[in-house]
């Protein structure tokens, strides 16, 4: 059984193990030069702030094993199934040729030039969620001007629930991610205050609710609900940021030195293409699975499984988890 | 000569009532208009507007010039009714002059055949000329007749995808209008075929009727009969139904010429012209989004007339007023020009009358004005906060060619009041525009440029300011045109979005265009300047549904997108939202795209 794994995240390295270590023939095409792109740009992992290098470190690990075999820079363009097998086009045009194929392509982080009026990319001071981590990992914060900022501020929402963007889902990762990221900074720069502007706060996972009361009683991260409605800048090259607190009904507006945007994730390209390629298009650019109970991993087409991101929205360590049962899925039929 | 019988009375009778009517209609019309509007007439009247006014009549109320330029098939169609059937009335009225020179009653006119039975050559000198001459004009009017009835069955080749679903008295009016040509054919073949009176078709007509048999005088008398009774029917049913655009078109064309407006308000008398010279063509249906999109063909300009005309605005009248997008694309088609947005904008003030929002306003009082001697007041507008990158480009602008400004909604922002207009919110935009207009004035600032071509309406139409109003696109095309700003064109291939309230509400089309060709390659598009497509964001509708307007904005999107440009460009903080909210692809404002390319 020849079996071909599309993307090499988290959830394309584990299920391609798993099956390796069955016996199973695997062949791993990444787009990207190399594999774990969304991953290495994380810093820590939320609930017990493990280093996301070690996970990074375990992950490419699993990843030598003679049963598979890992073409980078090999984007999939095409799937089309014929006679019980299915065809995979690269961009290349190269066609090859497996028994089965496991879809885990991914999603894409929302890209924040799209809510302009939250000023991404046109004033200073106001970052994505990504950059902060970067900016975590590297332990360097500052303010426009290169001082310790006086004020950090976070933004939920932005990209998810948001009727305006199209995105009507919740991209689920983002609430415990500002916490996880509001607590780190707090550590790192103890004089800086810090907030978070949420709609409400999902915390949703084993250990989230204990960190967000941390978060509240230790770190004295202040939550407030309501929405960021637009950010500018100021003449000394703050961020002035106009909202609402809608627990005391009052419009607000203060200046903060760095504004911080949790950005959603959207289906990536590779699962829209994909996607559209096979018939397999679920809610925005998504893919679609059979049920969300026992079918969870198999699409409406034989031997055509999918796991991870590419479905929806998932922290990574469901990711992992929904890679183990699909390559499970996979060997069982 | 005999010129009385009793088969012309009910043609009297018609021609009677419909000038009764039509008298009456039109005095109390005149009496409804307002003060403005009267006052304009005033001093007007005796200006040479009149003869603008007569071309205007003969170009589109017989040529059908519009129509024609939508399409040529439609054109003739109408041009034939209309111009043929004048052109039957003016000869017929000269033939019977001649025929009868001692004079004659009204009606000889029309049934000249019938009162004249001598062989033409014995008549009067071109006798023979004028019953050809009136043959040839029956063939021309029965030909439009002809299209008119292909059109109900098969309307595409006309340029019709959806033709318009009419009440039943304007069915049986066009029923007897159609009548009338064929029993005219007929009523005249039979004399011809007893007498042989006729032109060259009539006379051949007459030929075969006698082969047939049927050169019976009693039918002759029938016939003209019942040619006398369509007519009459028709003009008694003229007054009431869609028909009475035929005369009403020209007053109305007239009043326009003399400089009356619709009335922002409320109905006026001018209105009622303007509800009274909508033919119900349907021209609107095709060209509106709503319906190219949605698919709902219930709400546009041609029912919304017909629901106020007949008086039963009832909720659903009102609720057909409120689903629109007020991007005029129908005010482009109407052959009529009638102002369809301005009427829908009353209705929707009548619908708004009751919602109290009293202290809404009341943060006006602690905006103060700012003095702006010898700047430039710059108003980026409500959108434009959502777009930071307009403004902040227009900044840009500013500086790099030294001109001192004043952003005047930056920090305090005040709507111009357009949208709350829009909506019929017409006293709380009343109010706003008092504030703005004493923050203007205050300011002594020499010119207001704005970002939005929603504000830049409202400034335009709805403010009197002493002081010029530019949007930017005109305002950064004067300074490339004087040359104080200098532009690097860059390899980018652009297409530009015409906005509905740039474009087709104020008429800019070249300066956007003009900018582009500086700063970048622009590609042409399958709809664009007045055929331009809405972004589907528009302020104007309140009712549609996310998915309805995401629907409206991808067909814009596609058009824009045909040409594969890297960039889309567009002139309006709402359309560009619209755009950017769609997909990852890169869309901006041509302030940007200009603040980029400026020569040091």
């Amino acid at each position: 059984m020849k079996v071909a794994i599309i993307g090499a995240g988290p959830a394309g390295i584990e299920a391609a193990s798993l099956l390796a270590q069955q016996g199973v023939n695997v062949t791993l095409f990444e787009q990207e030069a190399s594999p774990l792109k969304n991953l290495t740009d994380k810093a820590f992992l939320f609930p017990d702030f493990a280093e996301a290098e070690q996970l990074v470190l375990a992950l490419t690990q699993k990843l030598r094993n003679p049963m598979i075999q890992v073409e980078t820079s090999t984007p999939i363009v095409d799937l089309q199934e014929d006679s019980r097998q299915w065809i995979l086009t690269t961009q290349q045009g190269k066609r090859h040729i497996f028994d089965r194929v496991l879809v885990a392509t991914g999603y894409t982080p929302f890209d924040a030039h799209r809510k302009e009026e939250l000023g991404y990319g046109i004033y200073k001071g106001i970052h994505t969620s990504l950059e902060m981590e970067q900016m975590l990992k590297t332990k360097h914060i500052v303010n426009t001007v290169g001082d310790i900022p006086r004020r950090i501020t976070f933004l939920q929402c932005v990209g998810s629930r948001d009727e305006k963007t199209g995105n009507h889902y919740c991209s689920k990762i983002c609430c415990v991610t500002a916490v996880k990221q509001a607590i780190e900074a707090k550590k790192l720069l103890p004089q800086t205050e810090v907030s978070v502007f949420y709609m409400d706060l999902r915390m949703w996972g084993q250990g989230f609710e204990e960190m967000y009361r941390h978060a509240q009683e230790e770190y004295h991260i202040q939550f407030v609900r309501g929405r960021i409605s637009e950010a500018s800048s100021t003449f000394d090259g703050r961020v002035q940021i106009k909202a609402e607190d809608t627990l005391m009904g009052l419009p607000l507006k203060m200046t903060t030195d760095l504004l911080i945007l949790m950005v959603g994730m959207e289906a990536s390209q590779g699962t829209r293409t994909l996607a559209k390629a096979c018939g397999q298009c679920g809610d925005y650019g998504f893919f679609k699975t059979v049920d969300p109970q026992l079918g969870d991993n198999l699409t409406s087409l034989p031997h055509l499984y999918a796991a991870g991101t590419c479905k929806r929205p998932m922290s990574i360590n469901d990711t992992l988890n929904d890679a183990r049962s699909a390559a499970w899925r996979l060997m069982e039929d | 000569m005999n010129n009385f019988e009793f088969f012309v009375l009910p043609f009297c009778v018609g021609v009677l009532l419909l000038l009764g009517f039509s008298i009456y209609k039109y005095v109390r019309w005149i009496k409804e208009f307002n003060k403005l509007q009267q006052k304009v007439i005033l001093k007007n009247i005796l200006s040479w507007k009149f003869l603008p006014a007569i071309w205007e009549a003969i170009r589109e109320s017989l040529l059908h010039w519009h129509i024609t330029k939508h399409n040529k098939l439609l054109g003739y169609m109408h041009r034939s009714l209309a111009f043929g059937w004048f052109l039957l009335i003016v000869v017929g009225a000269i033939q019977a002059d001649k025929g009868f020179p001692d004079g004659h009653p009204f009606w000889v006119a029309i049934f000249y055949n019938f009162f004249v039975t001598e062989d033409n050559l014995e008549v009067f000198p071109k006798a023979v000329f004028y019953a050809n001459l009136m043959d040839a004009l029956l063939i021309y009017v029965l030909s439009g007749l002809f299209l008119a009835m292909f059109k109900k069955v098969w309307s595409r080749p006309l340029g019709m995808k959806r033709t318009t679903k009419h009440h039943p008295i304007d069915r049986i009016t066009k029923l007897a209008l159609w009548c009338i040509f064929p029993l005219r054919l007929l009523s005249e073949g039979v004399t011809s075929s007893i007498y042989h009176n006729g032109g060259f078709m009539i006379e051949a007509l007459g030929n075969v009727l006698m082969a047939a048999g049927m050169d019976d005088s009693i039918f002759e008398y029938s016939c003209w009969t019942t040619y006398s009774l369509s007519l009459g029917v028709f003009f008694a049913l003229m007054p009431f139904t869609r028909y009475m655009h035929i005369f009403t078109e020209p007053f109305l064309i007239y009043f326009r010429q003399l400089g009356v407006r619709e009335a922002t308000e409320q109905k006026t008398g001018y209105t009622m012209f303007e509800l009274n010279a909508c033919a119900r063509c349907g021209l609107c249906i095709d060209a509106c989004p709503i319906n190219k999109e949605l698919g709902i063909t219930t709400i546009q300009g041609v029912y919304m007339l017909q629901n106020i005309r007949n008086h039963d605005l009832t909720k659903k009248g009102d609720a057909m007023a409120e689903n629109c997008l007020m991007c005029d694309r129908c005010v482009v088609e109407c052959p009529v020009g009638i102002d369809l947005n301005a009427i829908r904008q009353q209705v929707r003030i009548k619908n708004k009358a009751q919602i109290d929002t009293s202290g809404n306003y009341d943060y006006l009082k602690s905006v103060h004005p700012f003095n702006a001697i010898g700047r430039v007041a710059y108003f980026g507008g409500c959108m434009s906060h959502l777009t930071p990158a307009i403004p902040q480009a227009m900044k840009q602008i500013f500086d790099a060619v030294g001109q001192r400004y004043w952003y005047m909604d930056e920090e305090a922002s005040i709507c111009c009041g357009k949208p709350l207009l829009q909506q019929g919110f017409n006293q709380q935009a009343t109010e706003l525009r008092r504030k703005n207009t004493e923050m203007i004035i205050n300011s002594k600032a020499n010119l207001l440029v704005t970002s939005c071509p929603i504000c830049y309406q409202s400034f335009r139409k709805y403010y009197k300011l002493p002081i010029p109003v530019m949007h930017h696109t005109e305002y950064i095309a004067q300074l490339l045109n004087s040359g104080r700003l200098r532009l690097q064109q860059s390899d980018l291939k652009v297409t530009y979005h015409d906005p509905c309230e740039l474009g087709r509400g104020c008429g800019i089309y070249d300066e956007p265009r003009q900018l582009l060709q500086a700063s970048a390659h622009l590609l042409p598009t399958k709809s664009e300047r007045e055929q331009s497509l809405c972004c589907g964001f528009n302020l104007g509708n309140t009712v549609t549904t996310l998915e309805q307007q995401t629907l409206i904005r991808d067909a814009a999107l596609n058009n824009l997108l045909e040409p594969q440009p890297d960039l889309i460009a567009t002139a309006c903080p709402m359309c560009k939202k619209a755009f950017t909210r769609a997909q990852p692809f890169p869309v901006k404002d041509i302030a940007e795209i200009v603040a980029a390319q400026i020569k040091s």
